[in-house]
């Protein structure tokens, strides 16, 4: 018997669930943060854009772009699939700074402010995060394989990790 | 503020001939660069999600070489001129003399294409401070080269703070004569979402 993996892509601004044996994907992360929050059997992923949804003037939002919303979400997600909370483990990458300078300042740093956001909203929900990897300059696509519990991280220049 | 669903098809002309000034300016000074004739192409607008912008330029991990630049004053918004690495090291070739491979460990490519971004984009801007008396100032151009998503979303972030989508006008310049060393770069003009007023006010386009 042969077993289909899917590879679940997860765009920017957007999450998904998904089971064994399938993994999860996304691509050309820059100042926007992967979290992948897991255990052994489930995971989900979410892009996070921005640190704060309540930063935003508009009342309606879409709360899987910013890091505060969009992991209470994905939580909700893996809780609704039966997953026990305190088994749950994260891995989060991205939070680059693309560009030398940022001439606004509100934007300065904002890959850092996402990696920030995220990691506190972590610890609100007690989610030990086992591995990071975050900041610098450059772009990275990254994949999740739920059975084998490795993130992949790809980049241009730097090559490929597994963490 | 304008809300980017009930732009009409006037409207969208404006908008297409704010890309048509600009690159029409920056096609005549790479042309002067480069000593041949340079065309450019209609301006093309879109309204796109982020998701459907990435597509737009050939994927999220679609390498890219950019010169990004934010644009300050009246009407504040984001610019990208974009090349794929292989024009940009013919674009290199052409202006040099020399190699323009491996466009990342190479100085001088780097330096001549910022060069380039530089002088293309003030073009494209100047041109259009002058048409619509809109004061702009432009900040130093920043090159990258990485994947698309990594770099257009930086330059999205004042946008996606107000909205999902972003209005793109998109203006292609390149050789006239058509060869596999031929350059073709895109502009894109990306204003955020309160600079579109400021505009519309200026070329003296009401709201409907």
């Amino acid at each position: 018997m042969t077993i289909i993996t899917t590879v679940v892509k997860v765009g920017i601004a957007d999450l998904k669930v998904t089971q064994i044996p399938n993994t999860l994907k996304t691509s050309g992360l820059g100042s926007c943060v992967g979290v992948v929050i897991y255990e052994q059997k489930i995971a989900g992923l979410a892009h996070v854009m921005l640190p704060d949804s309540t930063a935003s003037k508009k009342s309606l939002v879409n709360e899987m772009k910013y890091a505060d919303t969009s992991i209470d979400l994905l939580l909700e997600q893996l809780l609704t699939e039966g997953v026990s909370k305190s088994k749950l483990k994260a891995k989060i990458a991205g939070g680059a700074h693309m560009f030398s300078f940022q001439s606004d300042n509100n934007m300065l740093k904002i890959g850092e402010r996402n990696v920030e956001a995220v990691l506190a909203k972590l610890r609100e929900h007690k989610i030990p995060v086992v591995a990071q990897d975050v900041g610098g300059n450059k772009g990275r696509t990254i994949e999740f394989d739920i059975e084998t519990g490795m993130l992949e991280v790809r980049t241009v220049n730097s090559g490929i990790m597994q963490i | 503020m304008v809300q980017m669903e009930n732009l009409s098809q006037h409207h969208l002309d404006v908008l297409k001939e704010v890309g048509n000034i600009g690159a029409g300016n920056a096609a005549t000074a790479l042309s002067s660069l480069l000593g041949k004739k340079i065309e450019m192409s209609i301006p093309s607008i879109r309204i796109v999600d982020f998701n459907e912008l990435m597509d737009y330029v050939g994927g999220p991990e679609q390498v890219i070489v950019s010169v990004f630049l934010r644009i300050q004053g009246e009407a504040p918004g984001s610019m990208f001129f974009v090349l794929s690495p292989e024009e940009s090291s013919s674009l290199v070739e052409q202006l040099t003399g020399t190699s323009g491979d491996n466009i990342e460990e190479n100085d001088l490519a780097i330096s001549a294409i910022s060069e380039i971004g530089n002088i293309l984009s003030g073009s494209y801007l100047s041109a259009l401070s002058d048409f619509t008396s809109i004061n702009m100032q432009p900040t130093v151009p920043n090159l990258t080269i990485d994947m698309a998503a990594a770099i257009l979303m930086q330059g999205l972030l004042e946008i996606s703070q107000e909205s999902d989508y972003a209005i793109i006008i998109d203006t292609m310049i390149e050789e006239e004569e058509q060869s596999n060393e031929s350059v073709k770069g895109h502009f894109f003009l990306l204003p955020d979402p309160d600079s579109f007023d400021e505009i519309f006010k200026a070329l003296g386009v009401e709201e409907e």
